[in-house]
């Protein structure tokens, strides 16, 4: 048998969880959930997990401030020592209020580009990719739940249609793959 | 999903539809421009031509083609970049600080009040720029490795850390702002027929797809950069401050800066996105999405901000005299009654005074008179800078060296200039880009919506 990829589309995020939480309970591995913009409370239903983008981005802080404090210890402690204006750079410790500010900056810096990298790259959203979501109206008002019979052994596409009558789906498409 | 309390104002009004936000954003951009938005960008980029060609006369001449002399050093070049940084300050505290709070009506503005931001730096950063003189050693401002040494940057100088508050501000709402616009963009790519639209569209989008696991850390990223451009957006202008407060000129040398300059920031950004929203609101036909309560909220936002603006000059005043140092008191009593009065007594019209009125719920809600106010607290948020520069400097410790400030042609003619091109950037904005943040205005339309809300209260009964 043809594997096949199905598209159940929703005119409404409420009713698409309700469709949603009814495959599941039938043992049905949803593949993914497509909406115009994010459906609070849908990541539990078909399992997907937390994101650590926010642990990543305190990582690349962390990494910020170490390294703007090493920086300005070299720049101005170790390697140059100015004084200027009767104010000497004496040592890393007695100096630290006047480099907090370049020390904070250089943390926002690097946890936000950081991050925002990070993201880009595991959406896999760069310059120049393709569109990849199945349905152009996806990003209008159509919110679609995809469902793969290869992941589905023992569930036909007719008996999903049925599970999913009542819900508010408007279309229900199959595709093969 | 989130149900919202009856008695709280629709912020969508109408009966509208996923579909119908789609079309009323992304059928402005997928039609001609109206005749209106031609007009409007070529005054603006005549402007703006004329003040590029300044700041080109003036690199190319030296910095002795504006009004300074020796006693007044800084006074319409650091006043410009003032007033443009605080400018900047109102899209992030929208996007990042009224996400925070969960403020649902930040979603029709933000898109709009960043943009306004990121052109509001630009143009600040242009001031110390060519206020550098030799703006081609521009980069010396970084501490690279080079031939006197290394002879390396100050860091203990508050000017080294406005060039690290500035670029990380500047870099950090542009990618803030990026981010939310992709999806955005995706919108505007499956919605285009135009295959050259298709094309730089579906270019811009990055291949966004809106599945499951994209919106959750796409909202994770949102909360996540909102929580740490929260302390960026109060430390840049504290920043700002310390290049006056760290000196030792009477007037400037003051532990009160910091707050004062940052609730002046959000009230002249929050001035100029009134300014900007009214016209573009009425222009493009966004009235169901941009009502009459988010201008309301706005202007609670600049009558609270203004208020505190109001404490702080007088504070200021205040310490001066208990102080008990003459020279501190001098700088005070020379701002109100010196040759600078009009300056002064300018800036506490416009910020102290006028913007009281907006007590009273009938003006707050006029869109007429909050245009015009929003215009006034420009004027006088821009004197206070002019104020807080000029009046403590002309005056210093010599009588023999007492001077005016005389601006030339170069100082007005860079002045408008930024104004020009912060317009014409502004309105290739309005023409190409996503006004509002579709995704965002989507999510509450179900809970806020003007339509919805009627069905809800109906259920009830």
């Amino acid at each position: 048998m043809a594997n096949k990829v199905i598209y159940a589309v929703y005119d409404d995020p409420e009713q698409l969880k309700d469709g949603a939480r009814k495959l599941v309970s039938a043992g049905i591995r949803v593949k993914d959930v497509f909406s115009p913009f994010p459906i609070h409370g849908i990541d539990p239903i078909i399992g997907v997990k937390r994101t650590r983008l926010a642990i990543a981005s305190f990582m690349f802080g962390i990494t910020g401030t170490c390294l703007a404090l090493l920086g300005i210890w070299y720049f101005n402690i170790f390697d140059w020592p100015m004084n200027i204006g009767g104010k000497p750079s004496q040592a890393l410790y007695k100096n630290l209020p006047a480099f907090i500010p370049v020390t904070f900056e250089f943390t926002v810096l690097c946890a936000a580009h950081g991050m925002a990298i990070t993201y880009l790259i595991r959406n896999k959203t760069l310059p120049g990719m393709p569109a990849r979501n199945p349905d152009p109206r996806t990003t209008d008002d159509k919110f679609i739940i995809e469902v793969r019979t290869a992941d589905n052994h023992g569930h036909e596409p007719q008996g999903i249609e049925g599970l999913l009558q009542g819900t508010g789906m408007v279309e229900f498409n199959e595709r093969a793959c | 999903m989130h149900a919202e309390a009856a008695i709280r104002e629709p912020l969508i009004l109408g009966h509208k539809t996923y579909a119908d936000i789609t079309n009323d954003i992304v059928g402005p951009i997928d039609n001609k421009a109206p005749r209106g938005w031609y007009i409007l960008i070529s005054i603006a980029a005549l402007i703006a031509a004329y003040g590029t060609g300044c700041i080109l006369y003036l690199i190319s001449k030296g910095i002795g083609t504006w009004g300074l002399n020796k006693t007044v050093d800084w006074a319409w070049d650091i006043t410009n970049f003032v007033w443009w940084v605080g400018i900047g300050h109102a899209g992030t505290l929208i996007s990042a600080v009224l996400l925070l709070f969960r403020q649902k009506w930040r979603m029709a503005i933000n898109r709009s009040a960043e943009a306004m931001t990121i052109f509001a730096v630009i143009m600040a950063a242009t001031f110390p720029g060519i206020h550098m003189g030799r703006i081609w050693m521009a980069y010396w401002v970084f501490p690279l490795p080079n031939q006197f040494g290394s002879l390396w940057v100050n860091f203990n100088s508050p000017l080294l850390w406005d060039v690290f508050a500035i670029s990380t501000y500047f870099s950090v709402s542009l990618v803030f702002w990026y981010i939310g616009l992709i999806p955005d963009f995706a919108t505007i790519r499956d919605k285009v027929t135009r295959p050259v639209m298709k094309k730089v569209y579906g270019v811009l989008s990055f291949g966004w797809t809106g599945n499951a696991k994209a919106w959750t850390r796409f909202e994770e990223v949102s909360l996540v950069l909102a929580g740490i451009a929260t302390p960026l957006v109060f430390s840049v202008h504290s920043v700002v401050s310390f290049d006056f407060a760290t000196s030792v000129i009477p007037g400037w040398h003051t532990t009160i800066f910091p707050p004062y300059f940052v609730s002046g920031a959000v009230f002249s950004g929050f001035a100029m996105v009134q300014t900007l929203l009214l016209v573009m609101r009425k222009v493009m036909r966004l009235e169901a999405y941009i009502t009459k309560k988010h201008i309301e909220y706005m202007n609670i936002v600049i009558i609270v901000t203004g208020s505190i603006v109001g404490v702080a000059y007088i504070t200021e005043l205040f310490i001066s005299w208990y102080s008990g140092v003459e020279y501190e008191s001098y700088a005070f009593i020379n701002r109100a009654t010196g040759p600078y009065f009009w300056a002064y007594w300018s800036m506490m019209t416009c910020n102290v005074i006028s913007p009281q009125l907006f007590w009273f719920k009938k003006l707050r809600t006029n869109l007429g008179f909050t245009f015009f106010m929003s215009i006034v607290v420009n004027i006088g948020m821009w004197f206070e800078r002019f104020v807080i520069i000029v009046t403590s400097l002309h005056r210093d410790y010599l009588p023999s060296s007492w001077t005016m400030f005389h601006p030339t042609w170069v100082d007005v003619g860079v002045f408008l200039g930024t104004i020009g091109i912060f317009f014409t950037l502004y309105l290739l904005f309005a023409r190409f880009f996503p006004v509002l943040a579709l995704n965002e205005v989507k999510s509450i339309l179900k809970g806020s919506g003007e339509s919805y809300k009627q069905q809800a209260a109906h259920h009830h009964h």
